[in-house]
């Protein structure tokens, strides 16, 4: 387990350095800078203002002074935020966008996983046909139209949740949850539901029901740990939904997370802003990457003998 | 010799097509979709960027043919709904295309060549994939400059070649064991003459199957850089950005939401429904549980 651990933990930082790289050159490498859309700046204004942050230098001195700088903890200055260290934003959005995440990725587990194994035990049953409904809802939706639709019905109409004026408390965060942790929960129900069928099947499941065990106990120690194992290698591609999903709904709902500074760096050219969520970002997909495999293995012991 | 599995692939998908009740409604749903986007302009007097001061906010109905009613800016929603259908359709197939042609070309040279290669191919391959995609797209999106969707979105289709690309290399290594590939190798055939003639037109069925659920992910995909105003500009229009506009005034008029919000659904239901009708009747491995 520890040398799989330690093989797995090898990739992190050369696929973290090379998201950097390749996004620190491709942006640049765009015509047009951070100044251009600015009205009536002299040439000579322009050029001491790029001066000022050293974009008038050559770009691998530029690249150089930015890893090193990363490296200290200095993602530069915001290019188009006047006065505002780009650490300074990630610290003041990050709580919320990562808290938010987490929490979504917890609902979507438990929801899916409940309803997968609920709809596999009942087949044909009512549960099993509501989830299959919701499996494929779910996963056909985008955010960006149940994130509006559901502000629109159960803000605007019913009045039940607030969706403006975002305030740290429980009835704020209910429909960016929702809407978050829905396509996930969705493909993860399907996932468990087709999986715990095939395990419900083998012959070690008839053998544990043969000796008499108890429903609940077989479900849980014969049939949950290797129904899980699709669940699980889909993680992965889940914290990238979610990553992406945060965006949307950061902009639906207006929480002042860092999933609106990706977009708004983007459109402004602030290079250092970009660069800053690109690493923020990066790392926490990978990471989480990270610990999908490693449950993976955990869960699963010949992948680590592959 | 390559013509025989080819006809019963186009056999069997048509008679699935025919049979399936919902395929038929899908494809239906497309078709009309596609003709209002083609030809419905024309019932309307209104140009997609005209504004209409007289008008602003129009709720749907007859007030000054303006059917589906107007935006902020008097700008029939009709008219801009229908041209959000065409930058959709248009950038989904453009960057479909794009993928499947990119992920055919890698997975054949890689499945058939083999060994080395094919190793050193699909690496690459995995290294791509585990970089988040996302950040890949807004930084494309810095590179290309804003207004310029049709390349951009072939970026798009540049980056999500990769499945396409591990699916046709699986295929292409059971093909290549194949007699008849021997057969061709003996008879003194060059590796591309192989290529394009004996292990592309044999693997098209799984091809097929995976174009047709690229589809509804792009149009998924520009919708969604369209929302966050990354893809499409203004004047201009696609779902994804008359979605946004929508979102923004839902309390005052809720059908500028409603009425992009399920032309899309509608696109992306249908081209799910159909892709998934394919799988099941082509790819049998794949369908059920």
């Amino acid at each position: 387990m520890l040398r799989y651990a330690l093989r797995r933990l090898s990739g992190f930082l050369p696929t973290l350095f090379v998201i950097v790289t390749v996004s620190f050159f491709v942006i640049r490498l765009a015509p047009g800078g951070p100044f251009e859309a600015e009205q009536g700046l002299r040439a000579d204004v322009r050029a001491n203002l790029e001066a000022a942050y050293g974009l008038n230098r050559p770009l691998w001195a530029q690249y150089g002074r930015y890893v090193g700088g990363v490296l200290h903890g200095d993602f530069g200055p915001s290019l188009k935020l006047r006065d505002v260290a780009v650490s300074e934003l990630i610290a003041r959005g990050l709580p919320l966008s990562a808290g938010l995440g987490f929490a979504a990725m917890a609902l979507a587990l438990l929801a899916g996983v409940g309803l997968g194994l609920a709809a596999a035990l009942k087949r044909g049953g009512l549960i099993d046909h509501a989830t299959g409904a919701f499996a494929v809802l779910g996963v056909s939706l985008p955010g960006f139209v149940v994130g509006p639709f559901l502000a629109l019905v159960f803000g605007l109409y019913l009045h039940w949740l607030p969706v403006a004026g975002w305030q740290p408390d429980f009835a704020h965060a209910v429909l960016p949850l929702v809407t978050l942790a829905l396509p996930v929960a969705a493909y993860i129900a399907r996932l468990t539901r087709g999986s715990a069928l095939e395990v419900l099947r083998s012959d070690y499941v008839r053998t544990a029901r043969a000796k008499g065990l108890s429903a609940g106990r077989i479900v849980l120690h014969h049939v949950l740990r290797p129904a899980l194992l699709p669940v699980v290698s889909y993680l992965g591609p889940a914290v990238a939904a979610i990553v992406t999903g945060s965006l949307v709904v950061e902009s639906v709902f207006g929480l002042p997370g860092t999933g609106r500074y990706l977009a708004e760096g983007a459109l402004n050219r602030d290079y250092s802003l970009v660069m800053g969520m690109v690493i923020v970002y990066g790392t926490l997909t990978l990471g989480c990457n990270l610990l999908a495999d490693l449950a993976y293995g955990w869960l699963d012991p010949r992948v680590r003998y592959e | 010799m390559s013509e025989a599995p080819r006809d019963g692939l186009i056999v069997r998908a048509a008679r699935t097509l025919r049979r399936d009740a919902r395929v038929r409604f899908a494809l239906i749903a497309l078709g009309v979709l596609l003709l209002l986007a083609i030809a419905g302009p024309l019932a309307s007097p209104y140009s997609f960027d005209r504004l209409d001061w007289k008008h602003i906010a129009e709720s749907p109905g007859w007030v000054a043919c303006h059917w589906l009613g107007t935006d902020r800016l008097g700008r029939d929603l009709y008219v801009r709904a229908l041209a959000g259908i065409r930058v959709s359709l248009a950038i989904g197939l453009t960057a479909t295309l794009v993928s499947s042609l990119i992920g055919i070309g890698w997975g054949a040279t890689a499945g058939y060549l083999g060994g080395r290669t094919d190793a050193l191919m699909m690496r690459f391959v995995d290294v791509l994939n585990s970089l988040p995609y996302l950040f890949l797209i807004i930084a494309l999106t810095m590179l290309f400059g804003r207004g310029n969707p049709y390349a951009l979105f072939a970026a798009v289709g540049a980056v999500g070649w990769i499945s396409m690309a591990r699916i046709v290399r699986g295929q292409a290594l059971s093909l290549r064991q194949r007699e008849y590939i021997e057969a061709a190798v003996t008879s003194g055939a060059g590796t591309a003459h192989i290529l394009a003639r004996h292990i592309v037109p044999n693997l098209l069925g799984p091809v097929v199957v995976y174009a047709a659920l690229t589809v509804p992910q792009m149009v998924l995909f520009e919708s969604f850089l369209s929302f966050l105003g990354l893809g499409v500009q203004e004047p201009l229009a696609s779902l994804g950005s008359l979605i946004r506009d929508g979102a923004q005034e839902m309390e005052s008029a809720p059908w500028m939401l409603l009425v992009p919000a399920s032309v899309l659904l509608v696109i992306l239901a249908a081209f799910n429904l159909v892709g998934e009708a394919l799988r099941d009747a082509l790819d049998p491995r794949e369908g059920g549980a």
